[in-house]
């Protein structure tokens, strides 16, 4: 009684442990000093997991029962730590940049985010791993009755209770609290995984310690140890090549695909790096694991009664020498392989059933109408608590029902063989871009069912399966007897089931995958997962770039010579603060490396140099996306900005000639006006006058009459002709006036011009000197009378002299006179009329010859 | 290289980098190999007219493959590492 109430204790004080170590990892996580969590050591002891209570416990029997074959359990996961460059690496790596969440996760991201694919791997997963669970619950009750055959008020006392009911519901509430504090899958659950390296570290020791107690303590030293193992009846060696070769295969499968393996090796992991920690450190756990494994078992055969259970070697071999504290550490030992695969499996499982099941279901009864981010969340959580519990659960009923036993025991590899179904598509999947949904779904159904056929149901709680159809087959169906498949009978059962669905499994993913079609979705996600180096710039992912300086540099030293080359690169590697001769392609150093060879070569024969090395660089389909979407818009917005700009460009150009037209026309307009108002007005002022004279005069002269009805005649044509003009379009369009070039005599003009203003009256005496005023003229006279007629009128009406005098003294200076080519309005003293004291304003309209 | 005249600079350590990833892509194989021995040995004969090997044998070759696979492993990921990480050591 003691020593179970002792047992009890140190199991509550222990599990008390874990949750403080949990709760302390998560407050230094949450406080930022948790950098010693995210050690690679954490990361490995945390791979751990693998080593179960079934292979705590389990592999000691195993090894009593078939000498050594226990080791392929250990050495598959070996192959696959030591080969991590090959698959885990990529795993990791696409787990991290695609932020995968689960093994579903992975399969159905790879396939176009296909939803079915999801919930078909979580169903296989919860059918491969519930049986695993209640396995766990099994050893942990079977570990509590070896104490208690010791102790027979124990004994009762187990009896009356539900020793796996309580680890169940511990193990849920611990799970529950520390599995679902977050929801970011880039969140760690380092309060788990602590605890999980805590216990890798227990179990270890602890069965380390029973090791050393049995080879030095018992045996007396490794020689005799020795010499017992080869003395005992697992003392020769006994093999199976089938089994060797296939357990070892299908271990390795399993680790890659058991849910709680993806969810440390991938999920959890904090950094690339501590791959290469764990590649060396991984095995070495597991070796030591089952190092000592045959001498316990050498020992428990020859020390314990025939018939006593070897899987309780670990225990019982210390508890038959007294050594209770050593049983007790054991006991931890495979209490803490449970529970640490319990924990991950159901935190895994629950990820997968809340993500791919609960919540299409929740998203599709509620239509979207959630409410906001934050009532996803709440659901999410809680689904995922919901879920924990229901595997949990499930766990324990298929303890119940199965009544545990030995059935239970061989559900182990069954397991194994279920999850690894999930190989071809997974491993299809990140290597081969031609893998398709609909071949990984074809794959799966076949591989699962095959491996339900041949394994699960056969072995389902004793067998479901009814004797007939084990001896002749489904409806008498020879060559479907499920351990039988095509009639090939006499193969290992677990080898048989394993080999079948795993190879048809492959066999229709890659067929179907080669005749179907993938979406669009599905080539993207192909294209990014199995390219993930090439797309994901991860500082590490540094052996394309260094490959490829190093072809620059070749090609570089061909031409521009060893010396300089080499001088170069050294400096631009320490620009980047490398050392050596190789830095990084990085734009700005190619930049420049293309600028020294051109200088040789020229500018673009060194840029197709460089762009032929450089070419094999790829970006991904999203990254192109990206790129292509920034530059459609920018070229959008440039291209409006041109549109734009140009408009504006336009535009001011028709303003300016708006405005030039429109100070042109002003221009004109004032010219025309003042031009046409003293043009109008002049021949008016005449006709007015000399027809007032002809009204008023009394007796004149028919001559004098004569000449007055001329000149009014002639000042009447000569308005006309002005409102011809005046009429005339061109005169506005062309900005000047049509002259009416005549020849003539300047002489005749300014008779004219005098006549017309009558001048020679009595106003003023008009003198005219020069010779040259009988010059002959090409001009328009009536505008060039119009000029004198204008000046002697203004000179007239302005002039205050008491004997007014206007001499008009034409002289030739040589030029040649050519009318008016523009008429401004230029306040200019015409030649000749110095004398007259007049206002600037005086000539009103001026004539500028050229 | 094959030109002779040129003397073409190689950098070595990338040339050892990229070996010691195919050392890192090979050292599952020679795991698989070295592991897959053990189907050749003698088997128990309940006739016994073959010696079969011994169970000690057994564990000392398959553990020894075991720690010798481990020892590669760490090799190459130092190096690996080293590479990485720490790129000082420019003596080339």
């Amino acid at each position: 009684m003691a020593t179970l109430n002792i047992l009890i204790a140190v199991c509550l004080a222990y599990v008390a442990l874990l949750f403080a170590v949990a709760f302390m990892a998560e407050r230094a996580a949450l406080k930022g000093r948790g950098n010693w969590l995210r050690s690679p050591w954490i990361y490995t002891l945390s791979l751990s997991i693998y080593c179960t209570a079934w292979t705590f416990y389990g592999a000691v029997g195993y090894a009593a029962r078939s000498g050594l074959e226990f080791v392929t359990i250990y050495l598959g996961p070996t192959l696959v730590m030591v080969g991590w460059w090959w698959a885990l690496r990529k795993m990791v790596r696409i787990g991290r940049t695609q932020r995968i969440t689960s093994v579903a996760d992975l399969i159905s991201s790879r396939y176009g985010k296909s939803g079915l694919l999801a919930v078909c791997v979580t169903l296989l997963a919860l059918v491969g791993i519930t049986p695993y669970i209640s396995l766990q619950l099994q050893s942990v009750t079977l570990s509590f009755s070896s104490f208690a055959v010791s102790d027979p008020v124990g004994a009762s006392l187990i009896a009356d209770q539900d020793t796996a009911l309580w680890v169940a519901v511990g193990l849920a509430l611990f799970t529950i609290l520390f599995g679902t504090r977050n929801l970011d899958a880039n969140e760690r659950h380092h309060g788990v995984v602590m605890a999980i390296a805590v216990e890798a570290v227990v179990k270890l020791f602890a069965l380390i310690a029973v090791g050393v107690f049995v080879v030095w303590g018992l045996a007396g030293g490794i020689s005799p140890m020795l010499e017992r193992i080869d003395a005992s009846d697992i003392g020769q060696w006994q093999m199976d090549g089938g089994r060797w070769v296939g357990l070892t295969f299908l271990s390795a499968a399993a680790f890659l695909t058991l849910p709680r393996m993806f969810q440390v090796l991938v999920v959890e992991n904090e950094d690339e790096r501590h791959l290469r920690t764990a590649a060396w450190a991984f095995p070495t756990y597991l070796m030591l694991m089952s190092l000592f494994v045959v001498p316990i078992a050498v020992i428990g055969l020859e020390l314990l009664p025939a018939g006593s259970n070897p899987d309780q070697f670990v225990l019982t071999v210390p508890l038959s020498q007294g050594q209770e504290g050593l049983a007790m550490l054991a006991f931890l030992g495979g209490f803490s392989s449970a529970t640490s695969m319990v924990i991950v499996a159901a935190i895994a499982l629950s990820t997968m059933v809340s993500n791919h099941i609960v919540m299409p279901i929740f998203l599709r009864l509620t239509q979207g109408g959630v409410n906001g981010p934050s009532d996803v969340r709440h659901v999410v959580i809680l689904a995922r608590r919901l879920s924990i519990g229901v595997v949990l659960a499930l766990g324990y009923l298929y303890y119940k029902i199965s009544g545990g036993g030995s059935a239970l025991a061989a559900i182990g590899l069954v397991s194994f063989a279920g999850l690894a179904q999930l190989l071809p598509a997974m491993m299809g999947g990140i290597f081969w871009r031609g893998a398709t949904r609909n071949g990984a779904f074809a794959g799966l159904v076949t591989g699962f069912a095959i491996w339900a056929w041949c394994l699960l149901l056969p072995g389902f709680g004793g067998g479901v399966l009814p004797a007939s159809v084990m001896a002749d087959g489904p409806w008498g169906i020879g060559w479907l007897r499920p351990h039988a498949l095509f009639g090939i009978e006499g193969m290992d059962p677990l080898l048989h089931a394993g080999m079948w669905s795993l190879l048809l499994n492959a066999v229709v993913f890659v067929i179907v995958s080669l005749l179907s079609f993938p979406s669009p979705l599905e080539r993207l996600q192909g294209a990014q997962f199995v390219n993930i180096f090439d797309h994901s710039d991860n500082p590490q992912s540094w052996s394309g770039g260094i490959a490829q300086s190093e072809d620059l540099m070749i090609m570089a030293q061909r031409i521009l010579g060893p010396e300089m080359v080499q001088g170069f690169f050294q400096a631009e590697a320490a620009r980047q603060g490398l050392a050596g001769y190789l830095p990084e392609p990085t734009p700005d150093f190619l930049a420049r490396l293309e600028r020294e060879l051109s200088g040789a070569v020229g500018g673009a024969t060194a840029h197709a140099m460089v762009a032929q090395i450089m070419g094999a660089a790829t970006v991904s389909v999203e990254d192109l996306l990206a790129v292509a979407d920034e530059t459609a818009q920018m070229m959008e917005y440039s291209s409006q900005l041109e549109a734009k700009s140009n408009e504006l460009t336009r535009t001011a150009r028709q303003l300016r000639a708006a405005n030039d037209k429109l100070t042109q026309l002003s221009v004109q307009k004032d010219a025309f006006l003042s031009q046409i108002s003293h043009e109008l007005r002049t021949p008016m002022t005449s006709i007015r006058a000399f027809s007032e004279i002809l009204r008023d005069a009394e007796g004149l002269e028919p001559k004098d009459l004569t000449r007055y009805a001329t000149i009014i005649h002639a000042e009447a044509i000569r308005l006309t002709r002005l409102l011809d003009d005046l009429l005339d379009l061109s005169v506005l369009e062309n900005g000047q006036v049509n002259l009416n070039i005549r020849d003539g005599l300047l002489s005749d003009v300014i008779s004219h011009a005098i006549a017309a203003s009558g001048s020679d009256m009595h106003t003023m005496r008009v003198r005219r000197t020069g010779p040259a005023a009988e010059v002959m003229l090409t001009t328009d006279h009536d505008r060039l009378a119009q000029v004198f007629i204008n000046l002697i009128a203004n000179a007239q009406k302005y002039c205050d002299a008491d004997r007014p005098e206007l001499t008009i003294d034409v002289s030739r200076r040589g030029g040649r006179v050519i009318g008016t080519r523009r008429i401004a309005l230029l306040p200019s003293k015409p030649r000749g009329i110095h004398p007259i004291p007049c206002g600037p304003t005086l000539m009103g309209l001026g004539c500028c010859e050229e | 290289m094959r030109e002779r005249a040129t003397p073409l600079f190689l950098e070595r350590r990338s040339y050892r980098q990229r070996r010691l990833m195919d050392a890192a892509r090979l050292l599952p194989l020679l795991g698989v190999l070295l592991w897959l021995i053990p189907l050749l040995w003698p088997q128990r004969d309940p006739a016994g007219e073959v010696a079969a090997v011994s169970t000690s044998s057994a564990i000392l070759y398959i553990f020894g493959v075991w720690v010798l696979l481990a020892l590669i492993a760490l090799f190459v990921s130092l190096m690996l590492d080293s590479k990485a990480e720490t790129a000082d050591d420019g003596n080339v």
